[in-house]
């Protein structure tokens, strides 16, 4: 078994009616639960903030605001999964809940050694 | 832990209404900001950690926190109202804020004087609707402009002028003001058209169409639990919509086609409800004023007592729709009276009554009006005549329910084409 993180992009959403609020939590319990359930989940992982963040380039200490890519798609959390291969860590992310709301996965394997 | 499946829109409109009390209608913009910004960070989150026990009061607390925060970044003078400031003391320590807004005497009140305040007689009915579904329902614009089959923007501007009207009226509605009474009148009217719209309406099926009904039958048990607004009128609006959202369940088949009266499955209606409709309409007969709420109550009861059509009180029924279009004289109601009447005197009277709807031009979009017309041809044996009527409303139709049940109609016709027996049926009017 190999160990992967999931990085879960979107661009920062317009504000979801309180029902959309509703759904979108449900389909991530869903979606948490049905990887514990096959013993993929390794961790939850954390949300992370759209805004307020910096990005250090330098050691001279030059700091710019985000976004932290060259892309709309600011990753909102992450969690770590197991998975027998990518192939696995791949079709396991297309349940993710972040697909339906227009963001992205990125599937990245754990590097270890030996 | 089980959610509830109204989690956000129930503490969108309790955190609304309870900072509003606190702070004043007149900060309604920021305070809407303020619940928005924290239900949306809770739900973000919650995805990950799961929702936390003591979530009510969490959030609550964050709600007022940064509204605080608003108010400070905005430089906007704020104190508590008045009512507050008079147990709190000290009217600007956020601390005391939180106590005063957990207080659940306090809190039952909230919604009950936000929704008297929605329902301003100077702002118009639809635009009232609009205010209860966004801020005591907790619906969205896109929500609501699906409900109504409106824009997006239709809808909005609705709730902006709505809205602005709120915040500078500067204080919510009290419960014991003198003109309590009247403006009681037009909640019942806004939670009544609610009501309808979720029932009769014409959207094509979303999530929110049975909500409407569910949403417009809560607001009435909140009327109907306190003293000043459980008056006999009260009683007969929320038998009304008990009794009729009894039958909710089986107005549909399994493919989502409309059911009419005739061919709905009885054992499908809610006894639950029909008993909490009864118990309401007996508590609507202890007043002297007879309002179109117990005469619609009083037709929703005789049809869900009826084991079937056959044992229908028609009469009782029929004169019913008498008293009511003498009250609230209107094309629909004439309508649903003449099928009545055919039920009573048969086709024949049925479909002269039809005809002779002297406004029946206002029904000239509405499919159940050629669909009744088609119902007496049918059972008069005029096939033709019938199927003409069926194709016409289905032209009319506005939704998926509605084409499917006149397509099985014009089917009828042509099923019946060589037979002789005209059948025993009628419009959906009287589902």
């Amino acid at each position: 078994m190999s160990q992967f993180v999931y990085l879960y992009r979107r661009p920062d959403p317009l504000p979801p009616s309180p029902q959309q609020m509703q759904e979108r939590l449900e389909r991530w319990t869903a979606w948490f639960r049905s990887l514990q359930e096959g013993k993929h989940l390794v961790e939850r992982g954390l949300p992370l903030e759209y805004s307020g963040g910096a990005v250090v380039r330098n050691k001279k200490g030059n700091v710019t605001d985000g976004p932290y890519a060259e892309s709309k798609d600011i990753v909102m959390g992450f969690s770590i999964v197991e998975a027998s291969d990518l192939a696995e860590a791949v079709a396991l992310s297309k349940g993710c809940p972040v697909l339906e709301d227009a963001g992205l996965v990125e599937v990245r394997p754990i590097m270890k050694f030996p | 832990m089980t959610l509830d499946d109204a989690l956000f829109r129930r503490e969108s409109t309790r955190l609304v209404a309870a900072l509003v009390r606190a702070f004043g209608i007149h900060h309604l913009a920021l305070i809407e900001d303020a619940v928005q910004e924290t239900l949306a960070r809770a739900y973000e989150t919650w995805s990950f950690s799961g929702v936390p026990a003591h979530h009510s009061a969490l959030l609550m607390t964050s709600a007022r926190n940064r509204l605080l925060d608003s108010f400070r970044h905005e430089r906007t003078v704020w104190t508590l109202v008045p009512e507050l400031q008079h147990r709190a003391g000290d009217a600007t320590d956020p601390e005391i804020v939180g106590e005063e807004l957990f207080l659940p005497a306090a809190l039952r009140d909230d919604e009950l004087r936000m929704m008297f305040s929605c329902c301003h007689p100077r702002v118009p009915e639809d635009v009232q609707v609009a205010l209860i579904l966004s801020l005591l329902c907790g619906f969205g614009v896109g929500e609501i402009a699906g409900a109504f089959l409106l824009t997006e923007a239709a809808v909005a501007k609705r709730l902006t002028r709505g809205k602005s009207a709120l915040s500078a009226s500067r204080q919510l509605f009290e419960l014991e003001a003198r003109d309590f009474g009247a403006r009681l009148e037009v909640v019942h009217r806004a939670l009544y058209l609610m009501f309808s719209e979720g029932y009769h309406g014409a959207g094509e099926q979303g999530v929110i169409r049975p909500e409407l009904c569910t949403e417009a039958l809560r607001l009435v048990r909140l009327l109907v639990e306190r003293a000043p607004g459980a008056t006999p009128a009260t009683h007969a609006l929320a038998a009304l919509m008990c009794l009729n959202a009894a039958r909710l369940p089986a107005r549909q088949d399994g493919d989502g086609e409309l059911l009419d009266l005739f061919s709905q499955d009885r054992s499908s209606w809610n006894a639950v409800l029909i008993d909490e409709g009864l118990f309401h309409l007996e508590r609507s007969a202890s007043g002297a004023a007879v309002t179109r709420y117990h005469l619609e109550a009083a037709i929703a009861g005789h049809h869900a007592l009826a084991s079937g059509v056959g044992q229908t009180r028609w009469t009782e029924i029929l004169h019913l729709y008498d008293e009511l279009l003498r009250l609230e004289p209107s094309p629909v109601v004439a309508l649903n009276r003449a099928v009545a009447l055919a039920q009573v005197q048969g086709p024949e009277a049925g479909l002269k009554a039809l005809t002779g709807i002297h406004d029946a031009d206002r029904l000239a979009a509405y499919p159940f009006y050629p669909a009744a017309l088609g119902e007496m041809e049918l059972r008069l044996g005029n096939l033709d005549a019938a199927r003409a009527h069926f194709t016409r409303a289905r032209t009319l139709a506005r939704n998926d329910g509605e084409r499917g049940f006149l397509a099985r109609r014009i089917a009828r016709c042509s099923e019946l084409g060589a037979a002789v027996l005209p059948t025993q049926r009628l419009g959906p009017s009287t589902s």
